[in-house]
């Protein structure tokens, strides 16, 4: 158990250097030298050296104790990420984006899961029949509309036409205020995909021997989808909510650009516009670890519940 | 003497193939037929463009950036879907769309089967050392968050010079969704091989001697083909899906329409009541990725042998 653990943890840190090595790469080596494009069109030469001073670009890449290569590290393992093109500390920056992403994408997130797994009972209850047929192909349907429409139309028809909600942030709205229609508009889309897996779980769980045999103990279908499929598919379920509790942190891109949220996914957008990789690169590091961390996690409660996972 | 006189034939019972019994359970569903059609009209399109352009045919999607009317004209039947700020066709800008999505689609599919496909099966087949670093590679891929991913590379590739070879527009997309998204189909093909290496079939080309690149492609690969097929069928949505959100975003083709550029016009647009562009998109996306998405599903249940007995 304990050598478990041990060991899982040691399995970490060969990830958090892929991940850094993977940024490096991509964003050292391959983006390469972008102080020219910081300083802008009519910079002096001096201005440029003084970029480059400052973004360490002027030190070698390799092979010596000041070099790029082992700065990214450093920067990276100390959470020290420098300052963004508008001069703001970018670890300043990502705490205070936290916030108002996860005022979004916690509610939203949840009402999915609770909203899907509740579904997907019924449509367990009622399997095989037309209702479950039309229940799939109205979930592949809602996978199948874009993203981006879902946002755009929702927006248009219950803000801007109907004036249900708010258009679009700003300071002196609450956070329920301004979150309520992405989150609608979020919960809409991603019930399709949530909903058709939860489905496929329910089902899987059906065909089990146990289950069998309480319908041969002559149990009820209610009976059984409740006390007994729920518990059990209770497993795929949590594994699937953990694993996806990392990528709350990062907001939601699309929703935030569109309503002008100003979380983290905002602040992606906007480093894109302007090519500002050091803030992609910091996001990048960030969810990573955060992800890693989860999955040690989850992974540990596993050994936890089930001693068979340690012997492997 | 010859006894040759005396061998009865006996009529064999035709063998029926894997595939053969997938694709005569795939026709049998019409309704999956019927999506198959549709996306094969997409294909057609995209390659009729290719032509066009090639040849230079003057037709109406090749036409697209012609003046046919005013500004944001409402839908009539001279101009079906109406005109966008510049006057062009909304129509034949969404026919145009289609070749941007498919190209980009298509080309990401196989850069990702070209990655995953041969690690998949060298780290399955091989296991150890080899195996290790490949798995570590593709642990250390997935744990970024794939739209992060995605965009890191879209943004670090797009307008770099590699090999004397300028990375513009599409080029830069589907290079970014390619190079992230073998992970899947690795893990898969890596799972399977692992799985048929202990089988008979596989000890009996050993023991002829056959080289391991030889039972890799030779009798490996086609065990494990279908499973590709599928994972592609169902992943290409996720490209098209990939690249409207990409070309959204500014990182895709600029000075030619595509779907995701449409719908970024359309953000303003709306508040002005045209609502055309961004219906035209939605309807061309929606369509081939329903279609996609019920023949992707159509092809697992008949192709995946493990539903077979039933």
């Amino acid at each position: 158990m304990t050598a478990y653990i041990i060991r899982r943890l040691l399995y970490t840190i060969p990830i958090v250097f892929g991940v850094l090595l993977l940024t490096f790469v991509l964003f050292t080596l391959i983006g390469g030298d972008i102080s020219l494009e910081i300083a802008g069109k009519g910079a002096t030469q001096e201005t440029i050296d003084d970029i480059r001073r400052e973004y360490g670009l002027n030190k070698p890449l390799f092979l010596a104790w000041d070099s790029q290569f082992i700065n990214h590290f450093k920067s990276a393992l100390t959470f020290d990420f420098g300052r963004s093109r508008d001069r703001e500390l970018i670890i300043d920056k990502i705490k205070r984006g936290v916030g108002p992403s996860l005022a979004l994408t916690v509610p939203m997130f949840f009402c999915v899961v609770i909203i899907s797994v509740s579904l997907a009972l019924v449509v367990a209850f009622v399997r095989g029949s037309v209702w479950d047929t039309l229940a799939v192909f109205i979930c592949v349907a809602g996978m199948s509309i874009p993203y981006l429409s879902f946002i755009l139309f929702g927006q248009y028809f219950l803000a801007y036409k109907w004036g249900i909600f708010p258009v679009f942030f700003s300071p002196d709205l609450t956070m329920a205020q301004y979150v309520a229609l992405p989150v609608l508009i979020g919960i809409v889309a991603g019930l399709g995909g949530n909903l058709r897996f939860y489905r496929t779980v329910m089902l899987d769980e059906m065909r089990s021997d146990y289950v069998r045999t309480a319908f041969a103990k002559g149990l009820n279908t209610r009976r059984v989808l409740f006390k007994h499929v729920l518990k059990n598919a209770m497993i795929p379920i949590i594994t699937r909510v953990v694993l996806a509790i990392p990528f709350l942190f990062l907001g939601s891109l699309l929703l935030e650009r569109f309503f002008g949220i100003p979380g983290l996914g905002h602040m992606m957008i906007e480093a894109i516009g302007s090519r500002d990789y050091f803030v992609i690169n910091a996001m990048t590091y960030i969810s990573a670890i955060l992800f890693v961390l989860f999955n040690l996690i989850t992974d540990i409660c596993y050994s936890l519940v089930d001693p068979r996972i340690s012997l492997e | 003497m010859s006894d040759s006189h005396n061998i009865i034939r006996t009529p064999l019972p035709r063998g029926r193939s894997l595939w053969s019994d997938g694709l005569r359970r795939l026709c049998r569903r019409k309704f999956a037929m019927v999506c198959f059609a549709v996306v094969l009209i997409y294909f057609s399109l995209a390659g009729f463009i290719y032509l066009a352009e090639l040849f230079d045919w003057q037709v109406g999607p090749t036409l697209w950036n012609e003046e046919v009317g005013a500004s944001y004209e409402t839908p009539s039947s001279e101009n079906l879907l109406g005109t966008d700020i510049f006057g062009q066709s909304v129509l034949r800008k969404t026919l145009y769309g289609a070749k941007v999505s498919i190209t980009v689609a298509l080309c990401a599919s196989f850069i990702s089967i070209a990655i995953g496909v041969p690690l998949g099966a060298i780290a399955g087949y091989f296991r150890g050392f080899i195996d290790e670093i490949i798995v570590w590679i593709y642990s250390t891929l997935s744990s970024v968050p794939y739209i992060l991913l995605i965009m890191a590379f879209a943004v670090v590739l797009r307008d770099k010079t590699i090999f004397g070879y300028k990375l513009t527009g599409i080029t830069a997309v589907y290079l970014a969704i390619g190079l992230t998204s073998w992970v899947g189909i690795c893990r898969l093909i890596r799972g399977e091989v692992i799985k048929h290496k202990g089988r008979d079939y596989v000890l009996a080309a050993m023991s002829y001697g056959c080289s391991e690149r030889r039972i890799i492609f030779k009798h490996l690969m086609p065990n494990v083909f279908h499973i590709i097929i599928i994972d592609f069928s169902l992943r290409f949505v996720a490209f098209i899906h990939a690249e409207v959100i990409l070309s959204f975003l500014g990182l895709g083709e600029v000075d030619r329409p595509s779907w995701g550029a449409m719908i970024n016009d359309a953000r303003i647009e709306l508040s002005r009541g045209v609502w055309w562009q961004m219906a035209a998109a939605t309807v061309a996306i929606f369509l081939i990725s329903l279609a996609l998405n019920i023949f992707g599903d159509a092809l697992r249940d008949s192709l995946d042998p493990k539903l077979r007995i039933q």
